[in-house]
């Protein structure tokens, strides 16, 4: 493009009020519930304090995936919006504090903590070694652990290019990168095995890191892409910025859509196919009672509406489209972690009640909030970075 | 030159943004028969050529959604209405399990149809070639450049204007492209012996190969580990038994599963005199027993148990059942006769099992009663 703008006029503008505004209103609004929801039904709210601890993990772990992924593959087109998924994946730093009220209810919530069940249990006690309460909390922290450590390394550099425009901080960040990714995959799928496949302690599915994983990803990737549309309508990334861009998130989330349902339904026909009843126990708690439609509607909400929403080549461009299909698909992944935890509440059926939503509420303010406060500190746009110039004028 | 035949006129350019506008200006001169090649596909062509939404989709649709439906259905007639079996302890009718094949099935029979069919156009087949394949203008814009491409036989053509349009494009190696020689002078020719040599070759080796795999390699281990089992097979000689025999006797006395031992071997009076019909004559019990007389009994005895088969007079006439010895013979002297054969008759213990024999006398006494019936069935 011959009018392509200066790269390093970027001037630091404050996000739109009423942004910063909705996001402050759901914060008070879900804080409010969710502390309610503690006195009145004490059960409930552990349970659906796993829904949020999952679903803020997978926006915090699933942005810096993407982050990393950008490093990896070299990838230039995402260089602009890079500081979106630092932003939303400093949710990581207050993950310890939302998994407290889960963790001091593990009792009510986790089957496995109850010694005397576990002794008379001859599944529980072979997996004892693993499932007992202090391996399970150093686990816990380890993983956060890294994934703050890496989270901060990461983004450290980053922020410090601003300044330096020192490329070097690129190549150490593809180490960090490079060194991050196994230890990515190894704690996503043993966080997802402890806090939600350990809901059924008898029950094991070997994709299930996977699964949750496929989740994260396109969770953390619907977050960035809204964010991304909604602030670059308002002008706040530069005038390069268009069709390519969008197109490349429509793509990507079309193509996590249907990773999903690859990974959903292999996990299910394998476990349909085999018919052993100790790993199909869990597919039929989710088949009795209300849950069937649950589970129908899972299918609908996850894959069915997503697909066809994402399928034709203008939707992939269009930033209506893609608003909606983002905020639809962080719907759905917090409709697929209620379908994972509740069945363990409540048998035959569930009516998602205020405690839910006050939890839902919370996750978007608490997100919101932190995404502000990191806007308000920092570049929304990586201005020292070497790839920026190559990442505006980006066509497909 | 003068006298190859003028395909097009080339141009080359060095970036998207310039093959771009080079396409609207050509576009806008009002060309109708150009093209465009670049090295990938470049966004924002198509509405720079304003070329219509391509109709490939559609193809790939239909074909995609006819490849689907017909793998469902192949499976569902197969599985469960043909021929149904019960595999794994899963419904005739599994559709889980047909998910990844109708996938499957869809995608090959979507690709396949989108690849032939764009091949079919591109090259208008049953042409394989095409004038610019084998170009140096081809060369380069499948590496690094991008090119135009405008056909001679657009309506506007005219090899001096379309040279400057070019050159005021800013183009490069502006170069015309001919047909080739090959192309124009070809002429079929089927059974051209180097043709027919190599499909000869083919078949003998395609041959060779199969033979091979199916008569030795299958024999050599360890293709033959499922073959040669330390079992016993049917019908095998075993070195484990003293008499060599593989199949061995059951033990005195067996009694299979579903049959009793018949006590009345040889002695049809105590058979008549004993054994009494267990079965009740339902409606149930008589379809069974005429379908198991038209299938055994008729083609002697006849549908009507007249004797009138179509083997009459060509055999030993077999008897009618409504003679008045049979119709005063016991249920039980009758299954007699079924069981052990009589005269010409051989025994029918091994096609009829018991309930079968007793349901076929249920329904000869029908027929009996049909051609004789006494005052009190009237009323």
């Amino acid at each position: 493009m011959s009018d392509s703008p200066d790269v390093f006029n970027y001037t630091k503008k404050e996000l739109p009020s009423n942004f910063i505004k909705f996001g402050y209103a759901a914060f008070v609004v879900g804080l409010v519930l969710v502390v309610l929801s503690l006195f009145v039904d004490n059960v409930r709210s552990a349970f659906s304090g796993v829904m949020l601890l999952m679903f803020v993990a997978s926006i915090g772990v699933g942005s810096l995936f993407w982050i990393v992924a950008e490093y990896l593959s070299g990838a230039v087109w995402s260089t602009p919006f890079r500081r979106v998924a630092e932003f939303l994946g400093a949710v990581l730093l207050v993950l310890p504090i939302i998994a407290l009220p889960a963790y001091f209810n593990m009792h009510d919530i986790f089957h496995w903590t109850h010694e005397e069940v576990v002794k008379t249990d001859h599944y529980l006690s072979a997996k004892a070694p693993y499932l007992n309460v202090s391996f399970f909390t150093i686990r816990t922290i380890v993983f956060i652990a890294i994934w703050v450590l890496f989270y901060f390394l990461i983004t450290r550099n980053s922020k410090l290019q601003d300044s330096t425009k020192d490329q070097n901080l690129t190549r150490k960040n593809i180490k960090l990168s490079a060194v991050f990714v196994p230890l990515f995959a190894l704690s996503i799928t043993f966080f997802a095995i402890d806090w939600l496949m350990s809901l059924e302690p008898h029950w094991f599915s070997t994709i299930f890191g996977v699964y949750y994983f496929s989740g994260t990803v396109l969770a953390a990737l619907a977050a960035i892409t809204y964010i991304v549309v909604t602030l670059s309508e308002k002008g706040y990334f530069f005038q390069g910025v268009k069709e390519d861009h969008y197109y490349s998130f429509g793509a990507l989330l079309f193509g996590f859509v249907n990773f999903w349902a690859y990974i959903a339904f292999s996990q299910f026909l394998l476990i349909w196919y085999a018919n052993l009843p100790e790993e199909t126990i869990w597919y039929l708690q989710r088949w009795e009672g209300y849950w069937m439609y649950f589970s129908i509607g899972l299918i609908i909400i996850h894959f069915v509406v997503p697909y066809f929403g994402l399928l034709a080549q203008p939707s992939k461009m269009s930033p209506k489209r893609l608003k909606f299909m983002s905020l639809w698909i962080l719907f759905a992944h917090f409709y697929d972690v209620m379908w994972i935890t509740m069945p363990t509440y409540q048998e035959f059926g569930y009516i998602p009640g205020w405690i839910e939503l006050g939890y839902a509420i919370f996750a978007i303010g608490l997100i919101l909030v932190i995404f502000n406060w990191k806007a308000g500190k920092e570049n929304l746009v990586p201005i020292g970075d070497p790839k920026l110039k190559r990442g505006i004028n980006f066509r497909l | 030159m003068s006298d190859k035949i003028l395909y097009s006129l080339t141009g080359l350019f060095d970036t998207p943004d310039e093959i771009i506008a080079a396409a609207k200006k050509v576009q806008a001169e009002g060309y109708t028969k150009y093209d465009v090649n670049t090295p990938y596909p470049v966004h924002g062509m198509d509405s720079a050529m304003k070329l219509p939404m391509s109709r490939l989709p559609y193809v790939a649709m239909v074909v995609g959604l006819t490849g689907m439906f017909l793998a469902l259905f192949f499976m569902w007639w197969t599985n469960s209405v043909d021929y149904p079996l019960v595999i794994g302890g899963k419904p005739y009718f599994a559709l889980p399990a047909y998910v990844p094949i109708m996938f499957e099935v869809t995608v090959l029979s979507a690709s396949i149809a989108t690849v032939v069919t764009m091949i079919a156009i591109v090259f208008k087949f049953p042409n394989n070639s095409h004038p610019l394949l084998d170009t140096e203008y081809m060369k380069h814009v499948s590496v690094d450049k991008y090119g135009i491409s405008i056909s001679a036989e657009d309506p506007k053509f005219n090899y001096e204007s379309v040279k400057s349009l070019l050159e005021s494009l800013g183009a490069k190696n502006i170069s015309p492209v001919y047909f080739k020689d090959e192309v124009i002078n070809f002429k079929p020719n089927t059974f051209e012996p180097k043709f027919v040599l190599s499909l000869i070759g083919l078949f003998i080796v395609v041959s060779g190969l199969t033979y091979v795999t199916l008569n030795k390699l299958m024999y050599l281990p360890p293709f033959d580990w499922m073959m040669e089992q330390s079992k016993v097979i049917a019908q095998e000689r075993s070195d484990v038994f003293e008499d060599g025999r593989g199949m061995r006797t059951p033990v005195e006395g067996t009694v299979a599963r579903g049959f009793l031992p018949y006590k009345y071997k040889d002695n049809p009076d105590a058979a008549g005199k004993f054994l009494v019909n267990p079965l009740p004559a339902t409606e149930e019990n008589l379809q069974v027993g005429e379908t198991k007389f038209d299938i055994y009994c008729s083609p002697c005895h006849g549908y009507l148990a007249e004797g009138d088969s179509r083997l009459k007079g060509q055999f030993p006439n077999p008897p009618s059942l409504h003679s008045a010895k049979v119709r005063n013979w016991s249920d039980g002297r009758i299954y007699h006769v079924i069981t052990e054969g009589q005269n010409a008759m051989p025994s029918y213990a091994y096609q009829l099992s018991r309930e079968e024999r007793w349901a076929i006398i249920l329904y000869i006494r029908a027929l009996q009663r049909s051609l004789n019936a006494k005052e009190s069935d009237l009323q």
